[in-house]
């Protein structure tokens, strides 16, 4: 591909005392992609993430950022690479004790010197362009239900305008009609605001309509393809979740819709 | 903030002017905090013509400008208010993001709202369209309704909502130790359902890890005392009094009280905390939906144990406190602890040491009621749980002294 990626993973190892989670992994994130990541449970998804977020220092192995390896930058440098990042939590990981508009202002309070009022203006529309209603600002996480927290949790991810944004199994716990209106949000705000998404998930009905690129997680290496070519790859674990009895359905169903 | 009116030929804002050709008002504003890059051009120019006034962003638009565009769009405040025509011009813009383009709509909005017609030249930047894809998928803002109250009713609601408050308050309490009465006479009736083993492991934590703390300041307070007293009545000779000081304030009062404000601040808070975090991960619900009776394996076996742990401590904070009034008196006042002991035996009614011990169990109820209560209060947030930790500790306390005065006044009256 002629652009330059992203973010690139080159020969991570992941080690846990004797467990070895990833040997000798590599990945490449494109710039308006979104790629999705898939994998067993146990397999490393999330080890993976945090390791590409700078949360956790690889055994070995380097993630580079713009072609700039994220370990060896300064404390300044990786603030303004963590700028660009928007990431939300599996369960959401919105400050329990804060309203949802105080949750999408901490970032803003974090990286710029900003008055009250024009705070609460971008965080209104933080809010407004995840669908929630605009009452929900006021509102503390315990009185959101589960779609609305992960809407929330979207709406303080995307506060500072990242450039890569990382979604932690957004549709989990979510019901189907919740979960497509996520899969729509997503796609729309990635082809309005021309973002780069790098999401973990199991859900396929997610995978099938937003992903452009799927890397698999298996065998402690991974096995990245465009989703027509993922779907015909002959390893046993894939070819099972691609076709099993659950995945035939999402197919069925991708299948109509486009 | 820096601003210029009319002028035009002064200084760099000619140019400019000398697109918008003279004669016409003209102010610009900028903003001293902004960045080096942009400091220079002004982000927004408001020309005023005949058909009405064009805004002109500039410059770069962009989040990180955030605070200066918001002043220099507050300027348009002063757009006066027979103005019937708002034009924007975006010719000028070199770089806008979505919520530089929101701050700039929902002025405009603002505008419009008093009745200016605002028209957006073209070509208008990309993310007003999605602004505008915003608004049509989500429901408008409601404006909050109502002025507010003026003080003295403020003052008045207040007072009255927190006294219904209290009142609600003290009712719960007061329904809470019923359940709890209620649940403990149904687990009496059978030993399965007093779980046993939970309330060891609570006599463990409350008690047996408590003596090290419990005993060193049951001494250090002795110690402190019999050093005021032994300074003060050697001054009559009465060295010997000291001994009937020490022993009746530690048998009396300060074992006892000792002990229950080191297990307020120690498991009244972990009572709060150990049963608030079960509330807020559901753990409680969990247990409710098995069947089984939340206060019963979780206010019970903390109120037991602590019922049994309390008065244990107290007799070893007693033991500690004579103990350290007996090494004081010896060395400061040279009394052998051989006549300590004596002199002990002759003023001690043999209510006294009964008079401190009884109260233990009252503290032990008392502390772990307020605890467990204030822990299953929590829900929502993690600062709940913080407050209302806070809030048992300090109830706690508070009850045991007022208790302890009520047990003072009592005790004096029927000669105990």
């Amino acid at each position: 591909m002629a652009t330059e990626p992203l973010i690139s993973v080159r020969n991570l190892v992941n080690r846990f005392g004797r467990q070895v989670v990833h040997d000798g992994l590599d990945l490449d994130v494109m710039p308006g992609e979104v790629l999705g990541i898939v994998g067993g449970s146990g397999s490393g998804k999330s080890v993976l993430v945090h390791t590409m977020l700078g949360l956790r220092r690889p055994t070995s192995g380097e993630v580079l950022f713009e072609g700039r390896e994220i370990s060896q930058m300064g404390e300044n440098e990786l603030r303004a690479v963590k700028r660009r990042y928007g990431v939300t939590f599996q369960h959401g990981a919105l400050f329990s004790s804060l309203t949802v508009a105080a949750n999408v202002q901490m970032p803003l309070r974090e990286y710029l010197d900003l008055p009250n009022e024009v705070l609460d203006q971008i965080a209104m529309l933080r809010i407004r362009m995840v669908g929630l209603p605009p009452d929900a600002a006021g509102k503390l996480p315990s009185q959101l239900s589960g779609g609305m927290i992960k809407r929330a949790a979207l709406a303080r991810a995307l506060a500072l305008d990242p450039t890569l944004l990382f979604l932690d199994e957004p549709t989990a716990g979510l019901d189907p009609i919740s979960a497509a209106a996520f899969d729509e949000l997503v796609n729309y705000l990635r082809r309005s605001l021309k973002l780069t998404v790098v999401m973990v998930t199991h859900d396929l009905d997610t995978i099938y309509a937003t992903c452009d690129r799927v890397a698999v997680l298996v065998d402690r290496k991974i096995v990245v393809d465009t989703l027509p070519g993922i779907v015909q790859n002959p390893h046993p674990w894939i070819r099972e979740y691609f076709h099993g009895p659950r995945a035939r359905a999402a197919q069925v169903t991708a299948r109509q819709e486009s | 903030m820096r601003e210029r009116t009319g002028n035009p030929q002064s200084s760099r804002w000619t140019q400019g002017n000398a697109i918008r050709g003279t004669g016409k008002s003209f102010t610009v504003c900028y903003d001293r905090r902004m960045p080096a890059d942009t400091a220079s051009t002004p982000l927004l120019a408001m020309e005023s013509g005949t058909e009405g006034m064009t805004l002109a962003p500039r410059g770069d638009w962009r989040l990180d400008h955030a605070a200066a565009i918001a002043s220099a769009l507050a300027e348009t405040d002063r757009i006066a208010s027979g103005t019937a025509r708002v034009a924007v011009d975006f010719s000028g813009l070199s770089a806008i993001d979505l919520p530089g383009a929101w701050l700039l709509h929902q002025r405009l909005d603002a505008l419009q709202s008093r009745g200016v017609a605002v028209a957006m030249a073209d070509p208008v930047p990309e993310p007003f369209a999605f602004i505008d894809e915003i608004i049509r998928g989500s429901p408008a803002e409601v404006p909050r309704e109502g002025a507010p109250l003026p003080l003295v009713s403020r003052t008045v609601a207040l007072i009255g909502r927190e006294s219904v408050e209290q009142l609600h308050d003290a009712r719960d309490a007061l329904g809470y130790f019923g359940r709890i009465v209620h649940t403990g006479g149904q687990s009496l009736s059978s030993l399965k359902r007093l779980r046993l083993p939970a309330i060891v492991r609570q006599v463990y934590e409350t008690g047996i890890q408590a003596v090290p703390i419990v005993s060193l300041i049951a001494f250090l307070i002795s110690v402190i005392v019999a050093y005021l007293g032994a300074d003060q009545l050697r001054q009559f000779g009465a060295d010997i009094y000291t001994v009937d000081l020490v022993a009746v304030a530690v048998l009396r009062e300060l074992g006892v009280l000792l002990t229950a404000i080191i297990v307020a601040g120690r498991s009244g808070s972990a009572f709060a905390a150990e049963i608030g975090v079960m509330k807020l991960n559901d753990e409680v619900d969990a247990l409710k939906s098995i069947g089984v009776n939340p206060f019963e394996v979780l206010v019970l076996p903390r109120l037991i144990g602590l019922v049994i742990a309390m008065p244990l401590l107290t007799i070893i904070a007693d033991m500690m406190g004579l103990a350290g009034g007996a090494i004081l008196t010896s060395l400061l006042l040279d009394i052998p602890f051989a006549q300590f002991l004596q002199r002990m035996q002759e003023i001690l009614a043999p209510t006294t040491f009964w008079a401190g011990l009884v109260k233990a169990p009252v503290f032990a109820v008392l502390i772990a009621m307020v605890g467990t209560y204030r822990g299953m209060q929590v829900r929502d947030s993690s600062r709940e749980l913080g407050r209302l930790t806070t809030v048992a500790v300090v109830q706690s306390i508070f009850l045991v002294i007022l208790a302890d005065a009520i047990f003072a006044v009592v005790f004096v009256e029927i000669d105990f």
